[in-house]
This record gives C-alpha cells, structure tokens and sequence, in this order.
C-alpha cells in the first residue's frame, strides 16, 4: 500500500522541505528586520544579558535584538558583513576578544561621557573603541577543612613545591586563564611567568578540567585542597548547596592585587542606530543595569558606585589588580606560548 | 526527427545538468577555500606548534580514532548481529531502541558521564566506602573514546542491521546443509556480504569522532581539532587553522579510501530478505542476550536519561519558559527541511554518479563527502567566507545569515551521511529488473517513480534518520549562521552547559532526545523502518 504511495509522499515532502523554509524565512524576516531595533551580537550568554535588555526596552521603548553565539565566531561574522552587517553592538565575555574586535577596526569610538564617567579607566579601552561593563574577578578558593587562609599568598606561589599534589586548575584553553598568566607576565616579566606555569603543572593533582566548576567539584571531593576560579561560579555553587565547605581567598591582596577580566561591549562601526546603540550601552553602565548584571550572575558592577549584591557581599571587600585590561589583551598571545610550552594543556 | 529529438533533449536537460554541476560546485567551495589558505603559511607559528604539540596531538587523534572504530566495530556489528540472526526475549524493541543512543547528543552523554563517573560523581562516591578509592575517567583515550564509540556506534549498527537483514536466506542455509556453525557463518558469510555497509558505518563514525569539538573538550582531551581551535582563539590565525583543517580532511580521504577500497569491485546484488532469524538459541542463552543488549541500554540510555531527568526535575522551575515551544519548533522544523533537502542532494549525486562514470566527476563526488570530517565551525567560517563573497557579489545582505547558508552548511556536512546508506542500496538494484522494465514500455520517470524509488526506500530513510538526528543536535554551524529568531534546542543546551549549568542543560537535552525519539517512532508507526 505504502509502496504505492511513496513516490508521491517523497515529491511532497520535498516541496515542503524547500517551501517551509522559504515561507518562514520571508515571514520571520519581516519580524525580525524590525528597522528601529538596536541588533546586538552577544558572547555573553542569553540567560546572562536578556533582562538588562528586557529592562531596557520596557523603560525606553527601543526595541532591541539579540543574537547570540561564540567570540570568535561573531567576530568573523561582523568581519564577513562587513559594511553590510547588521549589528549595532558587538558583546563579548572578555577583554581579550574585544581588544581583538578593536584591532580588527569592527568598532567605532564610543564618544560618550557617561560611560567615561561611570566605568573607571583601566576597564576601559585606552582607544574608547569598548567599555567593561561587569567585572570578573579570578583568585583562588580553597578546602577549608585542609587549609587556613594564612597558608594561601598569591598566584604565584601555587608554583611551590609545597603544594605539589594539591593544585587543581582550569584548562589554559579557556580565555579567563589567558588573561590571568598575561597579567603574570605583565606584572613579573616573561622570565618568571614561565616558571610560575611550569610550577603549576608540576603541582597539579589531575589533568587541567574543562570548567571552573568542576575544579571547586575536584576540591570538594578531596581531590586537590586548591584551584584559581572566577568568583561567579563560586557563587553559583554556594547558591545550591550553601554548606559547602569551600571559601574564596583574594589573592595577591600584598601585591598586584586580584586579576579581574570584564565583560563589555562597543559600538560596530557599520551601525546604522549608532545614537541608540550608545544610549544602550551608556544606560547598561549605570545603577539599574549595573544592579541588575550583579543579580544574575553575582558579577561585580563595572560601575563602582553601583553596591555589589548581598552575597558577593559576604566574600568581602579586595584590591583588584589595576592593570589596564588593554596591557592584558595585547599579552594574551604571549601567555598561550608559554602555557603551551611549559605543558599545561 | 530524431535530431529534433536530440535537440529537445538538449534543452530539457542542459539546465538541469548545469544545475547540478552548480550544486556539486557548491558543496565543494568550502573545502576549496580551506586549500587556498596555502598560500600563505606562518613559518614561526608552525614552528611553534612543531615545538609544543603536534606530535602529542597526533598520537592523541590516531588513539582516539583507533579505539572508536574499535568500540563501534565491536557493539555495531556485534548488536547487529545478534538482533537479526536470533530470537530473544525484547528483541523487536531492543533492535529499535538501541538506536535511540544516536538521538544524544555527544556533549550531552558527555557531560553526564562526567557528572555520573568522575571523581567527585555519585558513582565513584557509591563505591569509596568499599576501598575503591580513585580514578579519573578523564585520564587518557578511555573517557572521550567511550563516549564517541556509544553515541556513534548505531551508524555502525544500522548500517549492518540492515546488511545482515538483506542477506539471502538461501545463503545462510547452504552454509548451514554445509555444517557451518553460527559463528562460522558470521565469519565466513555474512560479515564479507555486510563489509560494504559496516565500513561506511566506521568510516561515518570516525569522520564524526575526528570532528568532534564538545566532547574532547569536556576531557581536555586535545586532538586535531582541539588545536585547531585554538590555533584560530589563541593565534587568532584563520590561515593557520585552515591548514590544520586541511590535514584533517586528507585523513577523511584516507578513510574514504579504505572504505572504497573495502567494498572492492563486487557488487552485491538484492535478493529475497531475511524476514525471520535463522538461528535459534537455548533458553538461557536468549535471557543472556537480552540482557547483554539490556546492559548496553543501560550505560548509554538509562543511566543518562535517569541522571538528566533528576537535574530536569531540580531545575525545571527556573528553565522553562514559554520560547522553549520557539526553540522545539525551529529545531524540528530545520531538521526535517534540512534532511529531506540533504537526501535529495545526496540521491541526485548517486544518479550522477550512476549517469556519468567519469574520473573527474567521481574525484568531485568524493571531496564532496570531506565535508564530515571538518570541525563545524571551521566548516561554518568557510561557509560565511564563500558567503560574504556571494554578498558583495551581488551587493546584497542575503546570504550570510539567511536560511540558504546554514542549509547549505547542514548540506557540506551531513552529505556524506545520507549518500552511503543510498550508494549501497542503489549498488544493489540488479540491472536486469531495471532492462526487464524498459523492455515492458516503461519510460524514465516510470522508471524513477515505480522501480528505482521503491528500491531506494529503505536507503533513503535510513539516510533521512540519520541526517535528521545529526542536524537536530549540531551546534557550531547553527550557532553562526541561523537566521535571526532561529534559536534551537542545541544552542540553549550550549548556552547554558558552557557556563556548566548542567542541571538546567538538562531541559533542553530531554527535549531534544524526545524529539528524536518521537522521529523514529513515528518512521516505526508507518511502518516506514523497524
């Protein structure tokens, strides 16, 4: 019976297959090709920055769009679009790829007061192509079952022979420990930044893990007594299972002070809603939004008069390294050699 | 007249020719651009990879594949075998579900098996108390090369399913009036008539494990692509990442090679299918089989689905929200289009293939396949390249970011998936049904209509499962190229397991697995595939 009938049911479903589509895309595009919405290609995930923008348009009636999708890969497309391309603001996770943005000429300066006044220098691009708009800060957390605070000093004495065995780390893959052994290299010189990796990975209890979050899991377990994490994710756990017994400890506070990375944004410079793109950004840099990136993912304001949330709170105040994030991305490539050389995968 | 003839032929089928040489042309551009990175090369960072990792990455990426093809060689043939040639308890259901695993996507069992198995997981924290203190799953090929083998191995699997499910009776049983054991017909029958199918089943499972991203990289486990990655992050060198990539696709050649070279010059022609299976085992033996196939089901499907379904249930509070029915829509609605679109590219390239014998064409036709061994993202930054071209082309905004791009993607890489279970099918339609029907009147499309398609259908559906589950749990390309207001299930499971929500990533995968399961119990329902 069906035999009979197959070879029509094949020409339909692939009339369909080609018409569904087709139909949808001109349906979706008059949707979506809303004229007056400000188009924002995101790194930072959905979840993340959805209600800064939700909040936007409910206070001012810009209509925003919002596309996300991986660093690299957005920039490529901007880089693609070129001139054609229709996003107005381009959001990254990290200092790193919007420096790499700048330097790709994708942005246009931000030209604002407002965000000159509201989010310090050093969060800043020294060629106002990006803003930082929240904070990340990455120090270590540590068993507080198997170690005191006054044995914990800095980044760069987890290089100790004393702690061999005892040191469980992210991958250097991921961008945050980039950053991190680029400001090492910054602050110490490329000498003894090297050795400072080569002392980790001797130290290291198991191969580096995919994510910050299996690195407190690690320590919890007993597998390692220490490991460098951002903060949020410390929060995150603590949020699920309050009686964990894991605790944060600031590092380099007698020194350089914690490494911090931002999340931030620029204006491309092929917008057409440049006007709108810097309300967005400039409204994202005060109170309301700084309060409300703080919420969702216990980030510390970019915003320094904006109170961190009560539970970022709790870790306590700390000196965060003031190093000029755009030191940090223009030594981003020199720390991947050396992590790769010295081992650590 | 018959000049006229000729003529009208011309005219009728010059464009639908030059149509295709368009198609096959485009499928080709990506791995085209990817060559041309050539040109230029850096000596200095070559040097330095030379320094840090190549030779680690490589014995790395050839572990890894040796012990997928093993695994998947080792449960695809093996489950294969038993479904179809003996009779156990389940065993109707149990040949569907051990599908299923395929409908997972490889991230997901992934991060479950880390949540699961690892040190810090339930299961290592059940076993302590007992004096079994410590392993790392994550040390080694062990970790990443069992998990690609349990996602990948139902190609294996259904490929020889349906080998052994076409061999002729009359075969079987001559080996059997002539003493040959069950084991002995494994070895000396049937295994030989499925090598066609099982080494297109391998060759498909090792190009997917070669450009698997997620999974090596939830075990830190660098291979081939992990480097390419990061040569394109960290060196932000597209040229470099190219050339990298290009290594890659010569490895997929050297697999397409060996399959091609497996499947010889025999051709194997269709005749009367197993309907029943012939060997029959004592009672024990079948309750022994049943619940071998059981223990598969359940490290690869229970557990998984158990542990995801608690992180659903913790979670589902704060990760549900009404776009979700957004995010089902257009993911079930791309998977199917997108399939139905890649079966037909793939059939028209088998008749091309069928139509013209020449050397070029079939050199076309092979690189057209590469396509499935390329990391997606590289594939996808090829694509918009070549589509970024096309724009300023045509001064137009059309390309990147419409529809056509991230078909013409899904095309590129799962084309390689539908066009072997059709070539083999096709390669065993015996010529003189096809003379036998001309010689009783009937013209070429009766022939197409009424012979060939009717043959081709359990090919093609095959064909549709498989490019349908694969598009359905792809990230990178989506990711890059969808249309704006074209979220998909995959890309929320990123989203959020790439901040290592897994408990809310949950959602979403249960999701996704139940929409592949659904697919196949509707194909199941219509009887269009058991």
């Amino acid at each position: 019976m069906l035999q009979k009938y197959l070879p029509n049911g094949l020409a339909m479903s692939l009339a369909v297959s080609f018409l569904l589509p087709a139909s949808l895309m001109m349906s979706s595009s008059g949707v979506y090709a809303a004229e007056d919405a400000i188009v924002i290609y995101s790194a930072r995930k959905e979840h993340l920055i959805k209600p800064q923008l939700d909040e936007f348009t409910k206070q001012t009636g810009i209509k925003t769009l919002l596309y996300t999708g991986k660093d690299g890969a957005l920039i490529e497309r901007v880089k693609a679009e070129s001139e054609r391309t229709e996003a107005d603001i381009l959001m990254m996770a990290d200092a790193g790829n919007l420096g790499y943005a700048a330097e790709q000429g994708l942005f246009q300066p931000l030209n604002s007061s407002v965000i000159k006044q509201n989010i310090p220098l050093n969060l800043r691009d020294a060629d106002d192509f990006w803003t930082g708009l929240s904070v990340r800060a990455r120090t270590l957390v540590y068993a507080t079952e198997r170690l005191q605070p006054n044995q914990l000093k800095d980044y760069e004495d987890l290089a100790d022979a004393k702690w061999q065995g005892k040191l469980c780390l992210r991958t250097s893959q991921k961008v945050y420990n980039k950053s991190l052994v680029a400001s090492i290299i910054a602050h110490d010189g490329e000498a003894k930044a090297e050795k400072v990796v080569a002392g980790w990975v001797k130290n290291l209890a198991a191969k580096p893990y995919a994510k910050d979050s299996q690195v407190m899991e690690a320590i919890l377990a007993g597998r390692c007594d220490v490991g460098i994490v951002n903060t949020y994710y410390f929060g995150r756990l603590m949020a699920e299972k309050p009686d964990t017994k894991l605790a944060l400890f600031w590092a380099n506070q007698e020194t350089t002070g914690t490494h911090v990375n931002v999340s931030g944004a620029g204006i491309v410079k092929a917008s057409d809603q440049v006007d709108n793109a810097r309300k967005l950004i400039e409204w994202l840099a005060q109170d309301q939004a700084q309060k409300i990136y703080a919420e969702v993912n216990q980030e510390y304001p970019a915003n320094p008069a904006v109170p961190v949330s009560a539970t970022v709170a709790a870790w306590g105040s700390f000196k965060a390294d003031e190093l000029s994030l755009s030191e940090v991305v223009s030594r981003q490539q020199q720390a991947v050699r050396l992590m790769q050389k010295a081992g650590y995968r | 007249m018959t000049r006229l003839h000729a003529l009208r032929q011309m005219v009728i089928w010059t464009p639908a020719w030059l149509l295709l040489a368009t198609l096959v042309l485009l499928l080709l551009l990506p791995s085209l651009h990817l060559l041309s990175s050539w040109q230029e090369i850096d000596t200095e960072l070559w040097q330095h990879f030379a320094d840090s990792f190549l030779s680690e990455l490589l014995v790395n990426t050839l572990l890894l594949v040796v012990a997928v093809a093993f695994g998947t060689l080792l449960l695809g043939v093996g489950l294969a075998w038993l479904v179809v040639m003996y009779e156990f308890p389940g065993r109707r259901w149990l040949s569907w579900l051990l599908l299923l695993p395929f409908a997972m996507p490889a991230y997901v069992l992934a991060f479950v098996f880390l949540g699961t198995f690892d040190y810090g997981g339930t299961f290592q924290q059940w076993l302590r108390p007992y004096g079994i203190e410590y392993f790392d799953i994550r040390e080694g090929v062990f970790g990443p090369a069992l998990v690609l083998t349990l996602v990948f191995y139902p190609y294996v699997y259904l490929l020889a399913r349906t080998a052994f499910a076409n061999q002729s009776i009359s075969m079987i049983e001559s080996a059997r009036i002539l003493g040959c054991s069950p084991s002995q017909v494994f070895w000396r029958v049937s295994l030989p008539l499925a090598r066609p199918a099982i080494a297109a089943g391998v060759s498909l499972a090792l190009m997917e494990t070669l450009a698997d991203f997620g999974t090596v990289a939830l075990f830190n486990y660098s291979t081939f692509t992990t480097a390419i990655y990061s040569v394109w992050e960290d060196f932000r060198s597209l040229a470099a990442a190219a050339q990298l990539s290009t290594l890659l696709l010569l490895v997929a050649l050297l697999l397409l090679g060996v399959e091609k070279y497996s499947r010889g010059r025999r051709s194997f022609v269709q005749q009367a299918r197993l309907d029943q299976p012939p060997f029959s085992l004592k009672v024990w033996q079948q309750w022994f089989v049943s619940g071998l196939v059981w223990f598969v089901l359940l490290v690869v499907l229970i557990i998984p689905v158990i542990q995801l379904s608690i992180w659903a249930y913790q979670s589902v509070l704060a990760e549900w929200d009404s776009r979700y029915l957004e995010w089902f829509n257009s993911t079930l609605i791309l998977s199917i289009s997108a399939a139905l679109a890649t079966v037909f590219m793939a059939l028209l390239l088998n008749v091309l293939r069928k139509r013209f014998a020449s050397r070029p064409l079939r050199t076309a036709l092979l690189l057209a396949r590469l396509g499935y061994a390329l990391p997606g993202i590289v594939l996808a930054i090829g694509i918009m390249a070549v589509m970024a071209w096309f724009n300023s082309l045509f001064a137009t905004t059309w390309f990147i970011g419409g529809l056509f791009a991230l078909y013409l993607a899904y095309m590129v890489r799962f084309i390689a998936v539908a066009y072997g279970p059709i070539e083999s099918r096709l390669d065993t339609i015996r010529p003189s049904v096809i003379e036998a029907a001309r010689n009783m009147g009937a013209g070429s499309v009766r022939l197409v209509w009424e012979i060939y398609l009717p043959l081709l259908k359990p090919g093609l559906i095959a064909a549709f499962i498989l490019v349908f589950l694969d598009i359905s749990k792809e990230l990178p390309a989506t990711y890059l190229l969808r249309p704006f207001g074209w979220d998909t299930l995959a890309i929320r499971i990123f989203e959020l397991s790439a901040e290592a929500l897994y408990e809310r990533a949950a959602v979403p995968s249960l999701l996704l697995l139940l929409m592949g399961v659904v697919g196949l119990l509707i194909l199941r329902r219509l009887n269009l595939f058991k």
